[in-house]
């Protein structure tokens, strides 16, 4: 099927038709490297590009160091196939200036393409959250065999919970801030249709943020799991809040251990947890789950957005690569008040996040402690690093209840 | 979204079923008129600067509604938005403005020689006056469309414009990107001081994109007229003072209203305006006058009376806390303000707020004595 697509299709908007009739997206896939993705129609223009360059000065965030006029009047004109438009990328950073200490991204994707349109301001800006990562000319492994995993196993005295969360994109189909209704509830059909074709301890029901009964709600708030609509204007200036709740909702098997949320910030985020520190488990039911949705919407015709580029694609350019973030909540009262807390973390490439996630204070002394990198190492190097990070912090906490001296380890090589 | 139409094309691919939102737990105006087959005539149509259906109803779609409240649901996005979707916008106009039909005309009349009274009212109990209003700058888009650069052209237009008034207008600009901390308390202080909208209904619609980029406050030295540059409408403009002279603020209201138009008159870029729909302004509910006359007034027996809302529809007025839409009131403190914009003129809006305001000051001194204001509640206006 795949080579008689590639013969007769011609442009993107092609595939994605072809993509919505149920053909796949297969043949989007072979096509869509950099020589072949055209930009789409231009976009209206009646003052000139220095007339809508934005006013950056007082902003701090990658778009913002990364956004010459040179750059913004280059690809102002362009569109995707789609018609998504850099004004319409670089919103929320225009919108949201940035905080003095924490660097936002401060633009995002709409669809595949944009980071083919947009490459002479996205790459920059990959280079400089990814830590150097020049998507020009490294490709990033893939690497999902969770049986490559060490040492698992955290000591439960210090480590609540577990949990590996990325996301993943349909290919075919606009992301988040771009996509249209139709879209959205076609990511939706696709999603929920394949996740009803899990089996055994991976089966599980999915709840639609529009049908869900009162009862249901609660349930879902008691267990952690629910998402509502986002309200940090770092997402909702970039569009993706449109049209709430309509196609969103959330799946989790019976065992409430493997969850799937359905058009929030990505198309759909993958969560496997569970309380303790069986990170282990944890990981072999997240690579297990994950192959196992991709094989059920390939059997459709779907496929993830996907290249060697830059992994897998999402959003978020901050979430690119593996979009693998691996952590635990954490009992850290002595190492958390230590001096060298800080860079003990940063030489790890670990974060430290309250246990409300992103944005909030630790409550106590238990800590969210996950891994810094998305883009540039695989799934299991990723996990490794937070099994070997958590390993030596449980250490270090341990060698300070028995008034041993901690120190500081060498900065992590990959 | 403001450039091109490429997305909308796009969009076109999908079946109508699909695209058309799910209205099922709305209420605003624009849910109870949008059928799936009026979203299916209207979607693959554009204004000239390309302002879609979807662009019109984002904000409705976003916001369901309050059980209580009737929101309208939409927004324009240019002029001529009122023109290309008048399928949609005429049934939530007639809706909104008390069955203004699309034949009717509306009357605009800024002759404040024509306000009977409104020189009396009790500074005892009326503790401010204002009037507002909204312009638009023809040729223009409106602010949930404009790109970066025409909301700038539209700043660097109006602040030419006001700093050729003199007299009692004389005054200054202050952007909001500029403002030092000294002028920003002093603003503040004031009362005058605007921020970036943080209601859903607004940000829904796209208007407080590039915030603070072209924002400004422009006051005249006596802080007694000010004008809002590229909030929710290109202008709003303001006349306000403490006590009750309301015949003095619509003066000023006027006279300034009118300089300030000659002046974009001689730039060659009138306001919109037309003998259907008086002015132009983003939200359907703004049109005609776009008149907000209003009072801070101190009604604490009234307002506790079982008749004081039937009194206000009567008088046709509306209450508001004293922070405006969307607040409560404060001690016994309202804001009260004309309810209709659409169908009448300023004179006759403001005369109706001043006659209504001073009905209502009595029945307060009457309930003040203990007795009865049965005979005074007066016939549906």
């Amino acid at each position: 099927m795949a080579n008689n697509f590639a013969r007769m299709l011609s442009s993107k908007r092609n595939v994605r038709i072809l993509s919505l009739i149920g053909a796949g997206s297969l043949t989007a896939g072979f096509l869509l490297n950099r020589e072949h993705v055209t930009a789409g129609a231009q976009a209206r223009r009646v003052y000139p590009a220095s007339a809508e360059y934005p006013d950056l000065r007082k902003h701090n965030n990658c778009m913002a160091s990364h956004l010459t006029p040179a750059i913004y009047a280059k690809l102002v004109d362009k569109t995707t196939p789609n018609g998504y438009s850099l004004d319409q990328a670089i919103q929320t950073g225009v919108d949201n200036p940035g905080h003095p200490f924490i660097k936002t991204v401060g633009m995002v994707a709409g669809d595949e393409e944009s980071y083919e349109v947009f490459a002479d301001l996205l790459d920059p800006v990959i280079k400089e959250r990814h830590n150097g990562y020049d998507p020009q000319i490294m490709t990033h492994p893939t690497d999902l065999d969770s049986s490559k995993l060490t040492s698992g196993n955290f000591d439960e005295r210090y480590v609540l919970s577990s949990r590996v969360r990325t996301g993943r994109s349909i290919r075919g189909l606009s992301l988040p801030p771009a996509c249209t209704r139709a879209e959205r509830r076609e990511v939706e059909r696709v999603v929920v249709d394949a996740l009803a074709g899990l089996k055994g301890d991976l089966a599980g029901t999915y709840y639609s943020l529009t049908h869900m009964t009162d009862q249901e709600q609660q349930q879902l708030i008691d267990d952690h799991f629910l998402f509502d609509k986002p309200v940090s204007p770092l997402l909702t200036c970039s569009g993706m809040a449109r049209d709430w709740p309509d196609a969103r909702g959330i799946w989790h098997n019976n065992t409430k251990t493997f969850l799937i949320w359905i058009n929030e910030e990505d198309h759909t985020r993958v969560i496997s947890m569970e309380k303790g520190g069986n990170m282990k488990r944890v990981f072999d039911r997240f690579c297990t789950g994950l192959k196992e949705v991709e094989r059920l919407i390939q059997e459709k015709g779907w496929e993830f957005m996907w290249n060697e580029r830059l992994g897998y694609i999402l959003t978020c350019p901050s979430n690119l690569g593996t979009g693998l973030r691996a952590g635990v909540h954490v009992n850290l009262p002595k190492l958390s008040k230590d001096p060298r807390f800080a860079k003990i973390l940063d030489n790890l490439r670990l974060q430290k996040r309250g246990t409300g996630g992103v944005d909030t204070a630790a409550v106590g002394s238990t800590f969210d402690i996950s891994n810094l990198d998305r883009l540039g190492q695989s799934e299991v190097q990723l996990v490794q690093t937070v099994v070997d990070g958590v390993n030596y912090l449980i250490d270090c906490e341990k060698k300070l209840e028995k008034g041993q001296d901690i120190k500081i380890p060498p900065p992590f090589k990959k | 979204m403001p450039f091109g139409n490429t997305h909308n094309n796009f969009k076109l691919n999908f079946k109508v079923e699909e695209e058309y939102p799910d209205l099922t737990k709305h209420n605003n105006h624009m849910a109870k008129v949008l059928t799936k087959d009026m979203y299916a005539k209207l979607r693959d149509k554009q204004t000239p600067s390309g302002f879609t259906l979807d662009d019109v109803i984002q904000t409705g779609v976003d916001n369901p509604g309050h059980p209580f409240i009737m929101t309208v649901g939409c927004v324009a996005g240019d002029e001529e938005s009122y023109e290309i979707f008048k399928d949609l916008l005429d049934p939530i106009i007639s809706d909104r403005h008390s069955g203004y039909k699309p034949t009717d005309k509306h009357k605009t009349d800024l002759n404040f020689e024509n306000l009977k009274g409104g020189d009396d009212l009790d500074p005892n109990y009326v503790l401010s006056s204002r009037v507002r209003t909204g312009r638009s700058i023809k040729g223009y888009t409106l602010p949930p469309h404009n790109s970066r650069g025409e909301r700038r052209a539209v700043e660097k237009l109006s602040v030419e414009a006001l700093n050729t008034l003199d007299g009692e207008f004389k005054g200054k600009y202050y952007p909001l990107n500029k403002m030092t901390d000294a002028e920003q308390e002093q603003l503040i202080a004031d009362h005058f001081l605007f921020d970036k909208p943080v209601s859903p209904l607004l940000l829904g619609a796209g208007m407080a994109r590039d915030w603070p980029d072209a924002r400004g406050i422009w006051h005249n030295d006596a802080k007694s007229f000010l004008v809002w540059v590229n909030e929710e409408d290109h202008l709003r403009v303001i006349s306000m003072e403490k006590g009750g002279n309301m015949k003095e603020v619509f003066r000023r209201f006027c006279v300034g209203l009118k300089r300030i138009e000659e002046t974009f008159k001689k730039h060659n870029h009138g306001f919109m305006w037309n003998e259907h729909l008086g002015y132009v302004l983003t939200c359907p509910s703004n049109l005609g006058t776009g008149l907000r006359g209003g009072v801070h007034v101190k009604l604490p027996k009234l307002s506790t009376h079982p008749k004081f809302e039937e009194i206000l529809t009567r008088l046709r007025l509306q209450k508001r806390g004293t922070g405006g839409v969307d607040t409560a009131s404060v001690g016994g403190v309202f804001d009260i303000s004309n309810a209709d914009r659409l169908g009448s003129s300023e004179v006759a809006q403001v005369q109706m707020v001043v006659d209504g305001v001073k009905l209502m000051v009595e029945m307060e001194k009457k309930l003040e004595k203990g007795e009865a204001i049965d005979g005074m509640i007066p016939a549906q206006k």
